[in-house]
């Protein structure tokens, strides 16, 4: 689909092509940058639906698209590139300044025009995609070998290995050639294949490829042999798509120390997130946009932004940096240590509970390591609390990324003396608690396109018969018969399903169990009796949250936690009948 | 014998204790401020000993300890509890004092026959943890005179404090004391007027021989001299000094206080209000009338 461009417009000996959408008025101006091997239609569908609200601006960059072709590689030079881009704005947008978001190589050169003199008091914000400051980037290289930690050396080889087509770039004739031999026929296969994304053939790809090579061999050697130390005040909105080939996401890590008013997003995405999720690309950066203009800042938006003095005390790693993670139960037990643990590695955590005080205690505790935590007082067995719930989750921050359905409540006792309110009770918050958690957040995901995490904590009682644990047993048996087939539907949309089934942990939920058939007394008795037990097998919480953290790290499917969880396991698949034997024996305390 | 040994203190002793007590406290703000990034806790012990022996201390209930960063959560192998928590690993070491990394210094200098035990952090800078388990300690020195002043069982206070740990989220990492302790017995020792007393293994012979004494008493008449949440501290609390030292743990930084308890025979209170953690919970706004949700 070819675009039509609205003016040609001269920037010293180069014609540039420039689009609009979208009609000039009290709108603001966006102006879209593209990168490389790319043309201004990349930006086809996010610049279509940015028009409903802005006046739309994108261009070929020199040697790109209709644009004119400079003979020599120092025309590539970043200065001309921001002259070219300053001559748009001021043709395009001549009173107001502009918004820019921009990807790729179109990113790396609008760091030059948003840190340098050039373009003075033109740009309102920046919205950056996939492309640092070669500049940045290099300090960024000589700040990591300098400091001879092996973790930050090898974040600067990983980077390198990323970046192989650059040095092909700087052979000769190599890449133009490939370019010239039919790549350029390949090229949307290759995306697709690369990133999973569908584009249209362009007609100008082959020139797109060939001289964009240019941009590296110009700028490259000598930004990163020679770096400069580059600053803005302007307001920069940093999405950072996960899946990003081209890029590891430590490469941002020092941004705060260039750029004092930082947001930052990230995304299931692969490189071109424009093209593959061009909707998010539209709503982010309209949110963006819409407050630099005056709009209150949004709650997503206040999550995003990075404080350049960020406590760090706490912190154990970046791993789970820009995650949300919605925790039931989050009050005591698995529920806090796992939202502690995901705090400790940079997720920022919901907090639910059906006790407000805990969950906001636990809150309190995940601010001192550092990360963002809300608490909500939420029955999970109730679906309109539940939906509620989701509904806020949604609106505010979007769809989590990892949903941990842990609330639970314990009974024992005969099947006999267990009423039907006990049974109620227990299938509703073990069972529903987790049918309502999955459903409602699992939507979410698969309408933001998130390659998110449902877990579900089950228990080994959800393969251990006993004789005194029915209605508890069932439950989490339920739980686990659930979370497999979850998985199964899931699996394609990307969004993986863990069921973690805990041996003989403390947790509260000993000290609440219900013992039903007995005076409350004898239930004292049996609770305290049940404790000290767990107390004496002494599998902490914590281990249940490393579980939980290591099975969403590692996609794991099914995980017995505790020898005993392991054994009981293996008992029951492999010999079923003494499963079936020892749930007859009295093991209650 | 043993009536007399769970007398209520004179208000005389009272003072002596008071005194003791002060010296030490004041040992551990001196000693703080000469810390500095690099020092060992060997260093940092080595100065409190110093600095006490200076002021005429004459013997210890043990000598000064230190410990510094995720120490003083006794993570790692300070936190190994086997053997009755009898952990080499408790003596100062030598790891080195950072910017904004917690410490403690503990000491429990005897002189005249008085004995003070007690327990300090700080930090070098900020952190935010610290500060928050120094907030949140207050709570404990509340609950546990509240509780003894009610004659509950010392079990009972002791399991107290390890609910409102669990509630707060912290490690109740007393429990790597010796016997999982929240406190111990102090008692009056005889004012010999010798200038130096035997330790053994930095802890002062004759402290810890009235401890056994104690202890040996304390299993014909059922209570114990030291305070946990086990069986034998179920009994109510028996008149004396008790030196309380509530220690939690958050992720990699510990915090504690430790001071003396007053018990009498209907009544309890803390020796003395002017410690460090008081003024500064008192600076920090914290110690208003009206009482915190328990």
């Amino acid at each position: 689909m070819a675009l039509e461009p609205v003016q040609v417009v001269k920037s010293g000996d180069v014609e540039l092509a420039v689009y609009e959408w979208g009609t000039t008025g009290a709108k603001p101006t966006v102006v879209l940058v593209h990168g490389y091997p790319d043309a201004a239609s990349v930006w086809a569908t996010v610049a279509e639906g940015l028009a409903e609200r802005y006046h739309v601006i994108a261009y070929d960059v020199r040697g790109a698209g209709l644009s004119s072709v400079p003979d020599h590689t120092q025309a590539y030079d970043l200065e001309h590139l921001v002259a070219d881009l300053a001559t748009v704005v001021d043709a395009m947008s001549p009173d107001q300044p502009v918004h820019l978001i921009c990807h790729d190589w179109g990113s790396i050169q609008s760091w030059e025009a948003v840190t340098t003199e050039r373009m003075a008091g033109r740009i309102a914000s920046y919205t950056t995609i996939s492309g640092p400051s070669l500049d940045h980037a290099a300090y960024w290289i000589i700040q990591r070998l300098k400091s001879g930690s092996p973790d930050q050396v090898a974040q600067v080889a990983r980077q390198i290995a990323h970046s192989w087509y650059v040095g092909m770039f700087h052979l000769p004739a190599v890449a133009p050639t490939l370019w010239k031999a039919g790549l350029d026929k390949l090229w949307p296969g290759l995306l697709e294949k690369l990133d999973g994304v569908r584009v249209d053939a362009s007609d100008s790809q082959r020139k797109d490829g060939a001289n964009g090579v240019n941009l590296y061999r110009a700028n490259f050697a000598k930004r990163l042999l020679k770096p400069g130390e580059r600053r803005t005040e302007i307001p920069v909105q940093l999405i950072v798509p996960r899946q990003d080939k081209f890029m590891v996401a430590e490469i941002w890590d020092d941004l705060p120390q260039w750029v004092p008013n930082l947001w930052r997003r990230e995304a299931d995405a692969g490189h071109w997130i424009q093209a593959s999720h061009p909707q998010l690309v539209i709503d982010w950066t309209s949110e963006f946009i819409d407050h630099i203009e005056g709009a209150e800042e949004t709650p997503a938006l206040v999550r995003a932004r990075v404080h350049a003095r960020e406590s760090r005390s706490g912190r154990v790693s970046d791993r789970q940096r820009g995650r949300l993670v919605v925790v039931t139960g989050a009050g005591s037990g698995f529920g806090r240590e796992t939202a502690l643990l995901f705090a400790e590695h940079g997720a920022d955590i919901v907090c639910v509970d059906i006790n407000l005080e805990a969950a906001e205690r636990t809150v309190e505790l995940v601010r001192l390591l550092g990360a963002q935590a809300w608490a909500r007082k939420v029955d999970v067995g109730n679906v309109e609390q539940m939906t509620a719930l989701a509904d806020w989750v949604e609106a505010d921050f979007g769809a989590p990324d990892i949903v941990v359905n842990n609330a639970g409540i314990g009974v024992a006792g005969s099947f006999f003396d267990t009423s039907d309110a006990d049974w109620d009770k227990v299938l509703r918050v073990n069972l529903w608690g987790v049918i309502h958690g999955a459903k409602l957040f699992g939507r979410q995901m698969i309408k933001a396109g998130r390659k998110g995490h449902i877990v579900n904590v089950s228990s080994m009682g959800g393969f251990t018969p006993s004789k005194f644990m029915s209605a508890y047993n069932t439950s989490k048996a339920a739980v686990l018969m659930l979370s497999d087939c979850l998985r199964a539907e899931l699996a394609d949309k990307g969004i993986h399903v863990a069921t973690i089934c805990p041996g003989l942990s403390i947790t509260n939920i000993t000290q609440s169990t219900r013992f039903v058939g007995l005076s409350p007394e004898q239930q004292a008795e049996k609770q305290a009796r049940a404790t000290k037990l767990y107390q004496r097998r002494n599998l902490t919480p914590d281990k249940i949250a490393k579980a939980i953290l290591d099975a969403v790290e590692h996609r794991r499917d099914e995980v017995p936690v505790g020898a005993e969880a392991q054994g009981s396991r293996l008992i029951s698949r492999l010999f079923p009948t003494l499963s079936r034997g020892l749930a007859r024996l009295d093991l209650l305390p | 014998m043993n009536t007399t040994r769970h007398a209520a203190p004179s208000p005389q002793d009272l003072d002596g204790f008071r005194a003791i007590q002060q010296l030490a406290y004041r040992c551990a703000e001196t000693v703080s401020a000469q810390l500095k990034p690099g020092m060992t806790e060997r260093q940092a012990a080595a100065l409190m000993k110093t600095w006490l022996l200076d002021q005429g201390v004459d013997d210890w209930f043990h000598q000064p300890f230190a410990w510094f960063g995720d120490r003083t959560a006794f993570r790692g192998a300070v936190g190994f509890k086997q053997l009755g928590g009898f952990n080499p690993a408790f003596y100062p070491g030598l790891r080195r004092l950072e910017e904004g990394m917690p410490y403690i210094l503990d000491c429990a200098p005897s002189m005249n026959g008085y004995t003070a035990d007690i327990g300090y952090c700080g930090v070098i800078g900020e952190n935010r943890i610290l500060d928050r388990l120094m907030d949140d300690l207050l709570e404990y020195r509340e609950l546990i005179v509240s509780l003894v002043k009610q004659r509950k069982h010392l079990s009972e206070v002791s399991q107290a404090v390890d609910r409102l740990c669990q509630r707060h989220g912290y490690d109740p990492r007393h429990k790597a004391y010796p016997f999982e302790v929240l406190a111990h017995r102090v008692e009056k020792l005889d004012n010999d007027g010798e200038k130096s007393h035997l330790s053994l293994f930095n802890f002062g012979v004759r402290n810890i021989g009235e401890l056994l004494k104690g202890v040996a008493a304390g299993r014909k008449e059922g209570h114990s001299p030291l305070w946990s949440s086990h069986a034998k501290s179920d009994h109510p609390p028996t008149p004396g000094l008790w030196a309380v030292e509530p220690h939690l743990g958050f992720r990699d930084v510990g915090a504690k206080w430790e001071e003396l308890l007053v018990v009498t025979e209907d009544d309890a209170f803390w020796l003395d209000d002017d410690v460090p953690h008081v003024r500064r919970w008192r600076a920090r706004g914290l110690l208003n009338p009206v009482k915190r949700a328990a």
